[in-house]
């Protein structure tokens, strides 16, 4: 082959970067054909390079671990920025180049009549580009810098229609939340500088198992095994930015940002940069059972815990987006349970199914003339055949049942979080088993709402009801697609097979995903114990329900909601978490910081020492300001203070 | 090849440069002084860059060195040179002070010509600091630039400059006077030398090194500003004109974190290990303690000096740790510091000479009238609140990674300005620039000229420059730190 394929993997991120830098720099100039042109094609490119370096990986095992520039130098340790190419990587630079070309051909539909036009495209090219740059990095270092810079594209898409007070709110507050758990993933970097003496992944999985027994002192009495606190420190910026509780809350209100972006950004592959992150670092994780006992702790509660809000939800994107963060909240617990393959498997399959639910979302949005309100839907059938059967497809995805790929990726989560011994298994198996009723309950009760029984919307939005554009549709279909096969395609390969190879370890103790390999001797007995077991039964429970209580009955809901009032109050409060941090956090900070300037700085600093010595000072200078006026006299007056100094220590030396 | 006299060029250019605008006279000439100002600050900049260029990074020795007897009486020599320390604080001065003189071009219309000679003539004295090898050749330098500075906010400054003056006065009179007892007390000692490189070598016991340290503190925390020595700041930044507060912020208070290198470390390594526990405290506080000060501003430039101290605060915590990592992130948040301060500085001031107001409150929704500016802004911000691919990130990235070293906690509570530090930054941003057009004023707002648009995109391409490949900056570095770092550790008792 002629081509060289490190340029290659350097194009791959340099081509959306320069996509966006077209589309934002001279958006104005070349106007929105331009600009969405320059930003399609640059994604394209990415895309289709990705392919080209996913075959050269899965089929011809070509790996690559290589530096592009040494970025710095300091205390002769380099750091640098360079590419890891291994089949982890492979498969999640098509997922994120797929996905973000499919958004990026739907937003010329849905942002058709947006002001801010060429500023989007150039926002979402950019985020293709730091996303990139995070898959790709062969160190912390970089990770963190996509780590941060999807966080900025984030902000900026949330914030995006920035006259709303409710989106600049939200994106404030998406920043502040993601900081807090970069602060404890920064500090985990530092950790690893200290103890490893380098940045760089492979040689820092090198050295860990040596460092397995090194503890360290946290506190006065408390001491922890060193990559015990490595790896807790990192996960604390996975559960930022991968939405686990308590840090989840910034998700549902990013919701303020336009749909494609909910789709790409906050459901399909920046919020699942935590749980790769934790994947790609599975030999560190590996050494830590507390590290992973928490991990399926906090997502078991995440999964659980966040699906119930989303049976409350009447904004048909907040649905999606509690689903999003119960789903990675699965992915957390498959991660927990040491079964990265599982996680990985079903980031993909997510990111596929739930872009796919968002976009038909939008497109719904779009007929329903940005009306989110479930409650003023319904019949919505008649008029959007295309958008119905891929919803559809999204949800019998979302919610497992067989043949879509949903079902073979959260089964494998299922099954190995039934293997995993770590303490908090339990409770995470009853978790990922009740939320596969309350996924199906929400999922359906939201097609239930939009798409059946009678038209709620006014008789104006009614008359203007009809199927969206060809650009929205035909990426709805794209996207339906893999959501239908990829769990059928990838479930040999990815979960029994080797695809994955060195790019993720999992020791001996932790033996959940082998023993399946074994236990099922393959993917045909899987699919034949998957048909038969709980789960399947328990989303078909949840999809009757949902027929009962918003088909059959509708009078139900009403019902339910007049006798458990509080249970319907908590859920409706979301358990509370914004108002406690509002009243802690928030107005906590503004009052230390009141105090600290009106007591501190103001009354103690200024009103004790300086003023008080200024009093002396000016009355002093009165008397010799009738001498002379202007700054000389000062530095007079400073000689003579000097001199003075000067006597006194020499004198009495 | 270089010039021997490459660095007395890059002090005198500008300050002679500075007399000769002053000659363009009264403001009927304003825009020969104003295009005369212009040249001389190139021409220093220019000045500037073979010390770059020609600078060899392989060893700690001066440079550039130029030695003259001055005062033969009391052994005080015109001894200027630089090190890997020094040479990065030159280039930032003199970048700086072509910024500052484009940044003045319209919005100063009294007394032109006097206001661009102080500029160039603090540049001067200012790269005069930093090149000094003599201690008296030093302390002259350190007090005359603030003779500019005084001028600078004495006439061209807000309704309040008067207070501020005489509090900025005050704070600095009293720590360079017993800088200069210190200085005397060592040239006593040290057998009647004034050579700064003499001192190092000089035998201290403990309690002459305690002394000495805490006198030296005394100068150069009120420059920095440390905690608590700080609340002159604010005051000076509020009544400053935006060049004024661009070099205070970016330049003049790197002075005081430079005398903590050029002096107390190799100077009195001992007492400083004795007295790292204070300084370490001292720089917590001000980045926990100020940070949560910053978020409670309402005027904008309040908020921006309060960042500063915060962002101070890491530079010298870098310094009193003792290791590579924490020298070199405290010296490029030092330069970082002087790109991103100094620009959001401008940024205000662009809003100021439209509005004629900093009060956040009065602002809202600029983004809808200003949005290449808003752009900027949004850059300058991200790089303050330190954002990866800025040079924010690099310094504060390097310091925690230093820090955590010594102590994890330390690293910590360094670190809570990642969640501070955009918290008041951020919410500034929104309340400004984001939200719907708040009342006709900002309705009326017009987007930066071509002047302003300049600056802006200087600063913008530094601030990326150094966040995506710092890499140039740290080179020059790495040596000079280490042999400082040695210097630190060999006990003087």
């Amino acid at each position: 082959m002629t081509m060289n394929m490190h340029d290659v993997y350097l194009a791959i991120p340099l081509a959306c970067l320069a996509g966006s830098a077209i589309a934002g720099l001279f958006g104005w100039k070349i106007g929105r054909i331009g600009a969405h042109a320059a930003a399609i094609l640059g994604v394209a490119v990415a895309f289709a390079l990705s392919l080209l370096v996913f075959r050269d990986v899965a089929f011809y095992g070509h790996t690559y671990d290589g530096t592009v520039y040494v970025w710095g130098v300091s205390g002769g340790i380099p750091m640098e920025v360079g590419f890891l190419i291994d089949p982890l990587t492979a498969l999640m630079m098509v997922v994120v180049t797929f996905v973000s070309l499919m958004v990026h051909i739907y937003t010329i539909g849905y942002m058709r009549d947006d002001p801010g036009y060429q500023r989007f495209f150039s926002y979402i090219a950019l985020f293709t580009f730091a996303m990139l740059m995070l898959v790709m990095a062969n160190n912390f270092l970089q990770l963190f810098f996509g780590w941060e810079a999807v966080g900025l594209v984030s902000y900026l898409l949330i914030g995006f229609w920035y006259t709303r007070e409710s989106a600049i709110r939200a994106n404030l507050k998406a920043f502040l939340v993601n900081r807090v758990g970069d602060l404890g993933f920064l500090i985990g970097i530092a950790a690893i500088y200290q103890y490893f003496g380098t940045l760089d992944y492979a040689a820092v999985f090198a050295i860990a198992p040596q460092l397995a027994n090194t503890t360290v002192q946290v506190l006065p009495g408390v001491s922890s095994g060193v990559i015990t606190l490595i790896c807790i420190l990192l996960f604390v910026g996975a559960m930022a930015k991968s939405a686990q509780v308590p840090l989840h809350v910034w998700l549902p209100d990013s919701m303020e940002g336009p749909t494609p972006i909910s789709a790409l950004i906050h459901a399909a592959t920046m919020v699942t940069a935590g749980i790769f992150m934790v994947a790609r670092a599975s030999p560190l994780f590996e050494l830590s059972d507390t590290a992973l006992s928490v991990i399926l702790v906090i997502g078991s509660i995440t999964a659980l815990f966040m699906a119930f809000l989303g049976v409350v939800q009447n904004d048909i994107k907040r649905v999606i987006a509690y689903s999003t963060l119960s789903q990675l909240g699965y992915m957390t617990v498959a991660l927990g349970a040491s079964a990265y393959a599982a996680a990985i498997f079903h980031l993909m399959t997510h990111a596929f199914f739930k872009a796919l639910l968002f976009l038909a979302a939008g497109s719904v949005i779009i007929a329903m003339h940005h009306e989110q309100d479930l409650r003023k839907m319904g019949g919505l059938r008649k008029y959007m055949p295309w958008t119905l059967v891929t919803a559809w497809v999204g949800s019998l995805a979302l919610t497992g049942f067989p043949p879509f790929s949903g079902f073979f990726s959260k089964d494998a989560i299922i099954e190995a979080v039934a293997r995993s011994h770590l303490p908090g298994a339990g409770f995470a198996y009853f978790a990922v088993m009740t939320g596969v009723f309350v996924t199906a309950l929400y999922t359906f009760r939201m097609m239930f709402l939009a798409f059946y029984g009678e038209p709620r919307m006014d008789e104006h939005t009614r008359k203007h009801l009809k199927e969206s554009p060809a650009v929205v549709v035909i990426p709805l279909v794209l996207l339906a697609i893999p959501s239908a096969i990829a769990g059928w395609l990838g479930l040999a390969p990815l979960l029994f097979g080797k695809f994955f190879g060195t790019s993720i370890e999992v020791l001996p103790q932790h033996p959940a995903v082998r023993e399946m390999a074994l236990h099922f001797a393959g993917d045909g007995p899987f699919i034949a114990h998957g048909l038969q077991s709980a789960p399947l039964l328990l989303a078909v429970l949840g999809f009757a329900t949902a027929w009962f209580a918003y088909i059959r009955y509708p009078q139900i809901p009403g019902l339910i909601r007049e006798r458990a009032g509080l249970l319907y109050e908590i859920l409706i409060r979301k358990y509370g978490f914004d108002e406690f941090n509002e009243v802690v956090f928030v107005s906590g900070a503004r009052a230390a910081g009141r105090l600290l300037w009106k007591i501190g700085d103001v009354k103690l600093i200024d009103g004790l020492m300086v003023n008080g010595t200024a009093r002396v000072i000016a009355w002093a200078s009165t008397v010799a300001r009738r001498i002379q006026s202007g700054y000389i006299y000062h530095y007079a007056f400073a000689m003579i203070i000097g001199l003075f100094f000067l006597m006194t220590f020499f004198l009495h030396r | 090849m270089y010039s021997a006299h490459a660095l007395s060029l890059a002090i005198w250019l500008p300050i002679l440069g500075g007399v000769a605008v002053l000659f363009t006279g009264g403001d009927t000439n304003a825009h020969w002084a104003r295009r005369l100002s212009l040249l001389i600050a190139l021409a220093a900049f220019a000045a500037t860059v073979p010390l770059y260029t020609g600078f060899d990074q392989h060893t700690a020795a001066m440079q550039f060195v130029e030695n003259y007897s001055w005062i033969p009486a009391f052994n005080i020599d015109y001894h200027i040179g630089i090190d890997g320390i020094s040479l990065p604080l030159i280039l930032l001065t003199s970048f700086t002070t072509v910024i500052v003189v484009i940044a003045g071009w319209v919005v100063i219309q009294t007394r032109v010509s006097q206001y661009m000679a102080a500029f160039l003539i603090m540049e001067g004295l200012m790269i005069g600091v930093f090149a000094s090898m003599d201690a008296i050749l030093f302390y002259v330098f350190w007090e005359a630039m603030l003779i500019p500075m005084f001028v600078i906010i004495g006439i061209w400054g807000g309704p309040n400059r008067v207070y501020a003056t005489v509090k900025f006065f005050l704070y600095t009179l009293l720590g360079s006077v017993v800088m200069l007892v210190a200085l005397l007390f060592l040239y006593f000692k040290g057998g009647n030398s004034f050579d700064i490189q003499s001192f190092y070598t000089l035998k201290l016991s403990m309690s002459e090194q305690i002394l000495i340290f805490f006198a030296f503190l005394l100068a150069f925390a009120v420059k920095v500003p440390m905690w608590p020595v700080h609340t002159w700041l604010p005051d000076a930044h509020v009544e400053a004109p935006t060049g004024g507060s661009v070099v205070l912020a970016a330049i003049m208070l790197k002075m005081g974190a430079y005398g903590f290198l050029r002096f107390s470390l190799p100077i009195l390594p001992d007492a400083s290990h004795e007295l790292a526990w204070l300084m370490i405290t001292l720089s917590l506080v001000a980045i926990v303690y100020i940070s949560l000060v910053a978020l409670v501003q309402e005027d904008m430039k309040k908020l921006i000096a309060y960042s500063s101290i915060a962002h101070m605060g890491f530079v010298t915590l870098g310094f009193f740790i003792f290791n590579a990592q924490g020298m070199e992130g405290g010296l490029i948040e030092m330069v970082s510091h002087g790109f991103v301060s100094g620009a959001l500085f401008l940024c205000v001031g662009v809003l100021y000479d439209r509005m004629h107001s900093r009060q956040i409150r009065d602002y809202g929704g600029v983004a809808n009238r200003m949005p290449v500016f808003a752009t900027f802004m949004m850059l300058f911000v991200m790089a303050n609140v330190g954002l990866p691919g800025t040079s924010g990130f690099v310094g504060e990235f390097l310091v925690i990674l230093g820090s955590f070293q010594v102590n994890g906690w330390y690293a910590f509570a360094a670190a809570t300005i990642l969640v501070t530090g955009a918290a008041y930054t951020l919410w500034l941003y929104k309340r400004v620039i984001f939200g719907n057009v708040v009342n006709d004023r900002v309705a009326a707002l017009h987007d930066v000229g071509v002047r302003e648009f300049s600056f802006l995109a200087l600063l913008a391409v530094a601030v990326l420059a150094m966040g995506l490949w710092p890499s140039p900056f740290l080179d020059v570095m790495h040596v000079s730190v280490n042999h400082l770092l040695v210097q630190a550790a060999t006990s003087k008792l």
